[in-house]
């Protein structure tokens, strides 16, 4: 009866299987296409309602979910939680649930503590969808820098990543965008590499699919993807770097350090970028560079979630 | 009146005593150990063959949440938990609300606790007051509290526990002053600035599930500090809650060179890991938080080499509200008055880690040493606090059945062995009703399990 659709919430790519990854992106290949007609407006959810839910500031992930979501004719309701009984002590269940009780189809959610979408879920009837967790995930931004990838590299029919090495660079530790990405990429047979400094790094790595490199030059070595954490510029206040000077020095990815990479290797960044800490002006807007597909392909990747997961099932 | 406990098999660490004999309780006081059939024969007979009896066993390390907290939970129900959990002694923490830094606070405590008469309680006074105008939980490492005045009103020890004392000259007067009144300092043992905003322990797993971690090392470094200061003041110190293999290591050479240093551990840094936290579950934390397989085979060989003296619980309700919510948010902490021995003798004595006895001497005979309190023997003369288990029973922990008022437990259906059938208390069984399978519901056919 669910088949093909098995799917019930989207919580990480850890707990998703390969299969369900490939689905999701062959998925997004088909919404690309109307991404890029004169009018992009389909009616497949139509009378459908999805609810974001940020506790966190957002511009990119939520703009791009409800875009998603209007090209699908569902209606996109936004939830500023400053404004909201949050505000007035209100626990994450009983927001949630309240939410539900006003017949959403969906809850995407991002919440500053590490398992808070698992949480909601659990509370939960309808699907929810991570949209970042503390440090824990945030799928849908790792099935976006997959789905550049397999574009780039002209793998939207395999989606097999095999023989290909992901390095992601900076502030591992606070990263939930490092943490999707390194199942996502790893499922689909890509090797993944860390590199950044140790007070950024986790204190143990072991329990996640990847190798950790030392400096810089290591971390690179051998990347046919490069991508570029942002550094989050409190991080020096809490004394874990001594400037943002030395940070871009050491572990900031410029020309010069592109060497160390396989030539022509491409270059990624979440957003928002630190222009001159963490990348360089020349490498963010170079040949190289997927950083602005990466964004159109979001809402293409939003709309294969929300597709999956909010479709009505046809008997 | 007299009381007799026939035919069971009798362990007394006190006295190296581990036959079947009789156990005579008379005047509230033990009588005398005999021979099986010899015992009195006006004294109510209590037949107990095939049973275990051992010194009434003593928890010094439980919050029992009352003045302040009593909606977790309160003096009635946690002696009731520590009944069904075999306890007739335990000793309260004292992050309570009001704290218990003021003698009539020990006097409420005692007086309550004797009022419902399930176990004794035994205060354990805070090391410093409360700020003035602050709120209760706010220590700003702020004052000494009357020591000596808490001694007079029963308090049986001083702790920082859920406060640990930061700054080293802070600690250094209090482990003075407590040593001059004749009090031990149980230390909680924790450098903050290592653990500041964690929720578990600092590892692969922490890594996975993107938790901020507290690390071994924040424990380690607190408890390296506390036994110099030991050492220095000559203050007898005890650690609690003992979750690293290298607090057990300090321990061992802290032993080694005779300080006046004591230690324990909980049941779920034997039974359980930081694994446990997977899916977020907020009843597998606690601080310190669960470690890594490697910290509990060192806890357990600590146990085994007698470095660590004391099994206690860190029983520490919360309510259901306060747990179920995001794992950053949901308070530290586990009840477990109601599991303790079962995990004892289910992880310690049946792979043979701990003999029985040894076993018993970690829940009633050194505790009742370190803080200076009565029972933990069965000697003739002694108070006839007296604990009764059936070691062949089976049960799965269900929190629908625990006496206390919260049911925060990682065992929930977890299969254990040896049941705590019923305690008694000053020669008088302690009755805490149907809900528990006590004898009277052994009877009623729960043997058949």
């Amino acid at each position: 009866m669910r088949r093909g659709r098995t799917l019930r919430n989207l919580l990480g790519l850890e707990d998703i299987s390969a299969d369900d990854i490939r689905r999701l992106l062959l998925s997004a290949a088909g919404f690309k296409e109307i991404l890029s007609r004169p009018v992009r407006k389909v009616p497949t959810l139509r009378g459908r309602a999805m609810v974001t839910l940020f506790y966190e500031a957002s511009t990119r992930t939520r703009t791009s979910f409800e875009m998603a979501a209007k090209i699908l004719s569902a209606e996109a309701i936004n939830v500023a939680v400053a404004q909201s009984s949050v505000t007035k002590g209100e626990s994450l269940q009983d927001t949630v649930r309240t939410l539900q009780a006003l017949q959403m189809d969906c809850l995407v959610i991002r919440h500053h503590c590490s398992g808070a979408a698992e949480y909601a879920a659990k509370k939960l009837d309808v699907p929810v969808i991570n949209a970042g967790d503390g440090r824990h995930e945030h799928p849908t931004q790792g099935l976006l820098d997959l789905f550049s990838v397999c574009d780039h590299f002209d793998r939207l029919d395999t989606f097999d990543l095999r023989g290909l090495t992901l390095a992601i660079i900076g502030d591992i530790a606070h990263s939930r965008v490092a943490r999707s990405d390194a199942w996502g990429f790893s499922k689909l047979g890509a090797k993944v590499q860390f590199a950044g400094p140790k007070t950024l790094m986790p204190g143990d790595c072991r329990s996640l699919p990847v190798t950790v490199c030392d400096d810089l030059k290591s971390g690179l070595e051998g990347a046919e993807v490069i991508n570029v954490l942002r550094l989050q510029t409190e991080r020096q206040e809490r004394g874990l770097l001594p400037s943002l000077r030395e940070y871009s020095r050491l572990w900031g990815v410029s020309g010069h350090s592109l060497q160390w990479a396989k030539p022509g290797a491409l270059v990624m960044h979440p957003g928002p970028m630190n222009r001159g800490v963490e990348i360089s002006a020349d490498v963010a807007d170079g040949c190289h560079s997927i950083i602005f597909d990466q964004v159109t392909h979001g809402v293409a990747v939003r709309m294969a979630v929300l597709y999956q997961l909010m479709g009505v099932e046809k008997e | 009146m007299k009381l007799l406990l026939a035919g069971g098999r009798v362990i007394d660490p006190s006295q190296n005593i581990d036959r079947i004999a009789d156990l005579l309780i008379e005047d509230g006081k033990i009588a005398a150990i005999v021979s099986p059939g010899s015992g009195s024969a006006e004294a109510e007979r209590r037949d107990v063959s095939g049973l275990v009896v051992t010194p009434g066993l003593i928890d010094i390390h439980v919050h029992l949440r009352e003045p302040g907290f009593e909606y977790k939970e309160d003096i009635e129900s946690g002696t009731r938990a520590a009944a069904g959990g075999g306890f007739t002694g335990v000793c309260c923490m004292p992050n309570t609300n009001p704290p218990i830094a003021d003698a009539p606070v020990v006097s409420q405590i005692i007086e309550l606790a004797e009022r419902y008469g399930y176990a004794r309680v035994h205060p354990i006074g805070a090391i410093q007051r409360p700020e003035r105008g602050g709120s209760a939980n706010d220590r700003a490492e702020s004052g000494l509290t009357e020591m000596a005045d808490l001694k007079a009103a029963g308090i049986v020890a001083v702790s920082d526990d859920a406060f640990p004392i930061q700054n080293a000259e802070a600690m250094r007067r209090g482990m003075e002053y407590a040593h001059q009144c004749g009090l031990t300092v149980l230390t909680h043992k924790e450098e903050k600035s290592l653990t500041a905003g964690g929720s578990m322990n600092e590892g692969a797993t922490a890594t996975r599930l993107g938790l901020p971690g507290m690390p071994a090392i924040a424990e380690d470094i607190a408890a390296a500090r506390n036994i110099e200061l030991a050492r220095l003041t000559g203050c007898r110190l005890h650690l609690l809650h003992i979750s690293t293999a290298g607090t057990v290591e300090l321990l061992r050479r802290a032993k080694k060179e005779c300080l006046p240093i004591t230690g324990e551990t909980c049941p779920h840094y034997w039974a359980l890991t930081d694994a446990a936290c997977a899916g977020y579950n907020t009843n597998a934390k606690m601080n310190p938080p669960l470690r890594t397989p490697e910290d509990v085979e060192a806890i357990k060989a600590g146990l085994a080499d007698g470095t660590i003296d004391v099994i206690a619980t860190d029983h520490a309700p919360h309510a259901d509200y306060e747990k179920d919510q995001e794992f950053d948010r949901a308070p530290f902490g586990i009840i477990g008055l109601e599991t303790c021995f079962a995990l004892a003798y289910t992880y310690l004595v049946q792979p043979g880690i701990l003999t029985l006895n040894e076993m018993v001497a970690r829940m009633s005979l050194s505790p009742a040493k370190i803080v200076g309190l009565p029972g933990g023997t069965l000697k003739p003369g002694a108070i006839a606090d007296v604990t009764i288990l059936d070691l062949d029973r089976r049960w799965t922990v269900r929190v629908g059945q625990v006496q206390s008022k919260s049911r925060n437990t990682p065992f929930e259906g977890m299969e254990l062995q040896g049941k705590v059938l019923f305690t008694v208390l000053g020669g008088r069984i302690v009755d805490i009703g149907p809900d528990h399978c006590s004898e009277t519901a052994d009877l009623s056919g729960g043997l058949a399990v």
